[in-house]
């Protein structure tokens, strides 16, 4: 964990990118054990729309048997994707069920076969000589990828290129900057083979001119580890150690720092030539390619100080959370507080009984040490959230706007730009809750040009 | 030095002929006849710009009733006094314009609905607290009791009462349509203040899913839509809806075997200041049908 297994000249010139936070990392918690297999339980639930775009439609009927890795609903339009069954086992229900966003999503529900022994049955490594971009875009869409870090984009949208765009530089982000979470790094660590490998696949069709690893100082092992890796397969792969800071993580902050370019606002990292991908999408996307499987089972952090065994587990995607929580030791506190994510952009969750999905990076249980109601106060005008936003907004401005309901003179002050890393509110010391009221103006007014597009 | 004065006062002089000479031949050939009694109408209406009619103004609104294209019944903040002191200035039809009145498509308060938490953030509104999990109720659908719509109402015709539910006055509801932008969850709808049945739940869960979440769901049982005069009732998307245009057939018969009071009959307003008993917070548990028949419906 400590930054002294680096060789120092690595330290003297650790790049990062300006504004930011230094939340308490308590990563200590979890980040040592390796990652753990989650056993099989008896029911999966498995909402349509686990990703951003349309939710996909089912493809099996209520009582059908499904195997392990079948796909049982298909991607509906390019921003889609795929879904696979974890078990081998029966559909029992498509009907409504509970999601993480607190709304109820039509979902397939299927019951495990207990005398099943869930062996994947691996299918032969693609030709990849022979494969076109096309087919590797469809591929990746099939295979039911997206975006691991959390956001749950679906990958091939990301990965096809206009003939006009150029990647200058693919980045694989190992940054991982929320307090808490440790699966990226034990992927990196656990998984170096396929990481390189998946890479490599992708820049074989994306061509960059340069490929870096970016992973944050604080993880010297996973720094190592893939260095060695690369030397001894002799990849043309950098590892760029950046330094320990919150939100270096966020796709335009670690652009930022490994470019020192800004991504326009409105525009796409891409249109300044680079493209960004979580760790945990390469190996998805090696395991893929080399063995068939599809994204059907994922790790995640169950940490906090409310649980009785942080680790770091495998688990197929569809468990519910209460059974995660369960083999990792339980809840030791009565009333802990759930986040599902990390502590600085993760979302409170109210109901164990929801499953785990693609998205899902992390389940934290916390105590009232680490969470308290704080009391707010008047904006003291001190400046230390302008200080800490990263992409140069005015959070106090804006949190008074917010407080007189002005969401038209929000606008005006950027607000659509803040990507809701949360370190205003961090940082602020009358704990004035100001991204939870840019959320909530960034929905008013996106429900605005709704009603102004549907009047028109 | 005198003649320098002059010269300066006639160029100022010329000028200022030279422009009124312009601007008194654009104001006989350009002129636009605004009727006088744009002024007078917009005078007598209410002046609060709500928007309730559908025109960003009351000044449009005056146009347009001169225009003949509305009738005057049309601006629902007006009392029918005021309506039929312009429907005689104008001397028109007054108009008989159904009165609306914001009605909530949930009834599920403290006493009610299930809440899995408390919500603690320190953003203290409806649409803050929908942001966190959709809220801390079991179900997705329910008001969130925090008062947005309290907060953006601009004639105070909405309060929340103790049970965390708002408590529309119907007297003072113009119907503009501010609650219905503002809720996070899309709750309320204006209606004819002259339906009396109403259906006060959102949810698409049916049977017992939905009551686990709260007492007085709609079930989807169908009972109501067999009791009340064909095509009065209907069931879309698992919860029973008052078809509006059928509403001349509507009659109490379709309350009186629903098994969770989803469906009522609204005389003026739709919820009580309070009903006294609050459900403990926690996990969801099978609702306990039978016992809460006895206590609460076949009195």
């Amino acid at each position: 964990m400590s930054g002294s297994n680096l060789p120092t000249s690595d330290i003297g010139a650790l790049l990062t990118f300006p504004h930011g936070v230094h939340p308490r990392e308590y990563k200590e918690l979890s980040c040592a054990g390796p990652i753990e297999r989650m056993p099989f339980v008896d029911t999966y639930t498995l909402p349509l729309g686990q990703h951003i775009g349309a939710p996909s439609r089912p493809i099996v009927q209520v009582g059908q048997q499904v195997q392990r890795g079948e796909l049982i609903a298909e991607p509906v339009g390019f921003v889609s994707v795929g879904l696979h069954s974890p078990v081998d086992g029966t559909v029992t229900a498509i009907e409504l069920v509970d999601h993480l966003n607190g709304q109820l999503v039509q979902g397939i529900r299927i019951q495990t076969d207990r005398f099943s022994p869930q062996q994947f049955q691996q299918k032969p490594p693609a030709d990849l000589d022979q494969m076109d971009h096309d087919q590797f875009i469809k591929g990746i869409q099939t295979a039911g990828i997206v975006g691991m870090g959390g956001a749950a984009f679906p990958a091939h949208v990301k990965f096809s290129l206009k003939p006009e765009q150029h990647v200058r530089v693919l980045m694989l982000n190992g940054c991982e900057c929320e307090p808490f979470l440790t699966c990226d790094h034990r992927v990196m660590v656990e998984y170096a083979g396929e990481l390189l490998d998946g890479t490599m696949i992708l820049a074989k069709y994306l061509q960059p001119d340069r490929i870096v690893i970016a992973i944050e100082a604080n993880k010297a092992d996973a720094i190592l580890v893939l260095r060695e890796e690369i030397a001894r397969q002799g990849y043309p792969i950098e590892v760029t150690p950046l330094e320990v800071k919150y939100p270096q993580g966020a796709e335009k902050m670690m652009i930022s720092a490994i470019l020192g370019e800004e991504v326009p606002t409105g525009k796409l990292p891409i249109d300044v030539g680079a493209m960004v991908s979580n760790v945990g999408t390469a190996v998805a996307i090696s395991e893929y390619f080399r063995t068939g499987k599809p994204l059907m089972e994922r790790v995640l952090t169950v940490s906090g100080t409310a649980v009785g065994r942080p680790s770091n587990v495998l688990v197929p995607i569809g468990t519910p959370m209460q059974e995660v929580v369960d083999f990792c030791g339980g809840l030791t506190h009565p009333e802990p507080r759930i986040l599902l994510g990390g502590p600085m952009m993760g979302m409170v969750q109210k109901n164990l009984d929801v499953p785990v999905v693609k998205g899902t990076s992390g389940i934290l249980a916390l105590t009232d040490q680490e969470v308290v109601d704080p009391q707010t106060y008047s904006c003291i005008r001190c400046g230390r959230c302008v200080d800490a936003c990263p992409i140069f907004l005015n959070p106090a401005r804006l949190g008074l706007l917010a407080r007189k309901g002005l969401w038209a003179e929000m606008e005006e002050n950027h607000v659509m730009d803040c990507f809701e890393c949360g370190s205003c509110s961090f940082i602020c010391p009358s704990a004035i809750p100001l991204v939870q009221s840019f959320r909530v103006a960034k929905g008013l007014l996106r429900e605005e040009k709704q009603r102004a597009k549907s009047a028109t | 030095m005198m003649q320098e004065f002059l010269v300066g006062l006639s160029i100022l002089v010329g000028l200022g002929l030279f422009f009124a000479v312009i601007l008194a031949v654009a104001s006989i050939k350009l002129k636009v006849f605004e009727d006088p009694r744009i002024d007078q109408v917009e005078d007598m209406l209410p002046h609060a710009n709500c928007g309730a009619c559908g025109q960003p103004g009351c000044r449009a609104f005056a146009e347009l009733v001169i225009a003949g294209e509305a009738s005057p019944g049309k601006c629902t903040v007006s009392s029918p006094d005021a309506i039929e002191k312009i429907a005689g200035f104008l001397g028109i039809d007054a108009g008989t314009e159904e009165r609306l009145v914001a009605r909530l498509r949930c009834a599920g308060g403290k006493a009610e609905a299930h809440h899995l938490a408390e919500y603690h953030g320190t953003l203290k509104t409806c649409r803050g607290e929908a942001v966190v999990n959709g809220g801390p109720k079991a179900c997705t659908w329910g008001c969130l009791g925090l008062g947005d719509c309290m907060d953006i109402c601009d004639f105070d015709a909405i309060h929340m009462n103790e049970d965390g539910l708002p408590v529309v006055i119907p007297d003072l509801c113009v119907a503009c349509g501010d609650c219905v932008e503002i809720c996070p969850k899309g709750l309320f709808e204006l209606l004819p203040a002259s339906q009396h049945l109403y259906v006060q739940c959102k949810s698409e869960l049916e049977g017992d899913l939905a009551l686990n979440r709260c007492s007085v769901a709609c079930t989807a049982c169908g009972k109501c839509v067999a009791d009340a005069h064909p095509g009065v009732l209907e069931i879309q998307n698992g919860v029973a809806r008052v078809l509006t245009d059928q509403r001349q057939m509507e009659t109490r018969e379709a309350i009186k075997r629903c098994p969770t009071n989803a469906i009522v009959w609204i005389e003026s307003g739709q919820f009580k200041e309070s009903t006294g008993s609050h459900r403990p917070l926690g996990q969801m548990e099978p609702f306990t049908f039978e016992e809460d028949l006895e206590n609460r419906y076949w009195q």
